[in-house]
């Protein structure tokens, strides 16, 4: 057999396999998630709370058992990838992971979220100019690929905010810009939230560690002290506010807050959020350079 | 306490003691309405293929099995944010004589209006559980505005006890999402001068 067939049916297994963990991710919640939610139900004593959690759980059950998206807005495919230098299909794997989208549509199905700018037209496919969202990092010494999948919703994630601060206002204007998202916008994004935080030097660094934030798992803590002090200061006062599932009250509003932060410029602090929904879509699958695969985010299951 | 189900068509005295908070579920003709057939009837004036007169709308993009034969299936269902139709909503309540608005999240002054006055409920659907919305699809009965593509079509349903829907604008424009601010906004001032104090990190 010659090389360059070996690159195609390898192609076609990752295509194959990524496609099946697509699925997945829209019917299955990871183990966090659906964890967190257990425990929030269970401290729960709002009337109306009590009947949504009840409905989630029996849509989640249903979902599963039938394969099919828990949620109708299966969103845009968002990757984040780090792939190692020596990953065989590394110059594949942009396409692998377009058609992987576009043949999980077909199979699952899932919603066909994708709709040209300016042409405005629906291309049918889920899949458009730039979409799915692939972000990439590179790793040195490595021939494996981590895979986060993400399933980001247009009434939740997709919606983000990001401004830059001067230092004046200090992450006491960091705390201000969250809370005031989550009285606005955070009612209507489907709480419980998963609060994605994301400190850096500008708009687009804030914006993408608060997306980076959104794959960490819900109860993980930032390394930074201080970094973790406020994500445990933002959560306590975001459920104190009581949002409750749908926003319509209850005895807590978060699943969690995660913060991620990299350096700033002296004039600036750039601040993001971004809210993922309680129907928080993510899952982490690696694989070797033999396209083994391990799936780090919902235990037991296999493709 | 007994189940509450509204059956469409839907009459005004129907309505009449049910307040915010409130769990009702439906039976009947349900139409999925969202963002561009909202803008196709009030600025585009184009007349809607559907008589909405005493039925309901769901703000909803589901995703469709087509089965060929103009036969289809409601895969997963479930609604998208209703304030984004709400510089429509009062008009739209006007003009199609639209009885209960489904959707997620609160509406506005614009939409408890148009409750007010004609006597029509806005509703909330617990998002995010549409395979359980979508068990409660007996068929579709018809689609129109196909070239909207799956989410913006026209999916004219017929329903059994769906739910549970939460009465948030109710036909005395009470609103249940504007009432609940006024708290959470009041939390949330007490809660940043609490946190500000204890995040000086900058020093
Ligand atoms: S916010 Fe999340 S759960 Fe709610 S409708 Fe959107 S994707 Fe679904």
């Amino acid at each position: 057999m010659s090389v360059t067939m070996d690159k195609v049916q390898q192609k076609e297994k990752m295509t194959d396999l990524m496609s099946k963990f697509i699925s997945l991710v829209s019917y299955k919640l990871p183990d966090d998630v659906e964890n967190k939610l257990r425990e929030l139900s269970e401290e729960e004593d709002n009337r109306l709370a009590k009947i949504i959690y009840k409905t989630m759980f029996e849509n989640q059950k249903l979902a599963s058992e039938l394969k099919r998206p828990s949620c109708q807005d299966t969103g845009v495919l968002q990757f984040f990838v780090k792939c190692g230098e020596n990953f065989p299909l590394i110059g594949q794997l942009d396409s692998i992971l377009k058609n992987s989208v576009y043949k999980s549509t077909q199979e699952t199905p899932l919603r066909h979220n994708s709709v040209e700018t300016f042409d405005e037209y629906n291309t049918g496919k889920n899949v458009g100019d730039g979409s799915p969202s692939i972000f990439w990092e590179i790793e040195e010494n490595s021939d494996k690929v981590e895979i986060y999948t993400y399933m980001a919703g247009g009434g939740c994630t997709l919606p983000g905010v990001a401004t830059v601060l001067m230092p004046g206002e200090g992450y006491e204007g960091v705390v201000k810009f969250v809370l005031d998202r989550m009285t606005s916008y955070g009612i209507n994004a489907c709480p419980p939230l998963l609060v994605g935080v994301g400190v850096g030097t500008s708009v687009e660094t804030a914006a993408m560690n608060s997306k980076k934030a959104l794959m960490r798992s819900v109860g993980s803590r930032n390394e930074n002290e201080n970094a973790a002090t406020m994500e445990r200061l933002l959560e306590d006062g975001i459920n104190a506010i009581g949002l409750g599932p749908q926003g319509l009250k209850g005895s807590k509003s978060v699943m969690g807050v995660n913060v991620v932060n990299t350096a700033r410029h002296p004039s600036t602090i750039g601040v993001a959020v971004n809210t993922g929904c309680w129907s928080h879509r993510r899952g982490k699958i690696t694989f070797d350079s033999n396209l083994n695969y391990e799936i780090n985010t919902h235990e037991g299951v296999t493709l | 306490m007994s189940k509450k189900v509204l059956t469409t068509p839907i009459k005004d005295e129907d309505l009449k003691d049910i307040q915010i908070g409130d769990i009702i579920y439906l039976t009947g003709t349900l139409v999925t309405c969202r963002d561009v057939a909202h803008r196709r009837l009030i600025e585009e004036k184009m007349p809607l293929p559907v008589d909405l007169k005493g039925n309901a709308i769901f703000h909803a993009g589901p995703i469709v099995r087509d089965l060929g034969n103009e036969e289809y299936e409601i895969v997963s269902i479930g609604p998208t944010t209703s304030m984004r139709m709400e510089k429509f909503e009062k008009e739209f309540i006007e003009e199609t004589g639209v009885k209960l608005i489904v959707g997620k999240g609160g509406m506005g002054k614009n939409t408890e209006e148009g409750c007010k006055t004609h006597k029509a409920l806005h509703l909330v659907f617990p998002a995010g559980n549409a395979v359980y919305a979508a068990t409660s699809v007996k068929q579709i009965k018809e689609v129109h505005w196909k070239d909207l593509g799956m989410p913006e079509s026209l999916w004219v349903c017929e329903v059994n006890e769906f739910g549970p829907l939460i009465v948030s604008i109710d036909t005395e424009g009470n609103n249940i999402f504007e009432e609940n601010k006024i708290e959470f906004n009041k939390k949330k001032e007490e809660q940043y001068e609490l946190i500000s104090q204890q995040v000086r990190f900058i020093k």
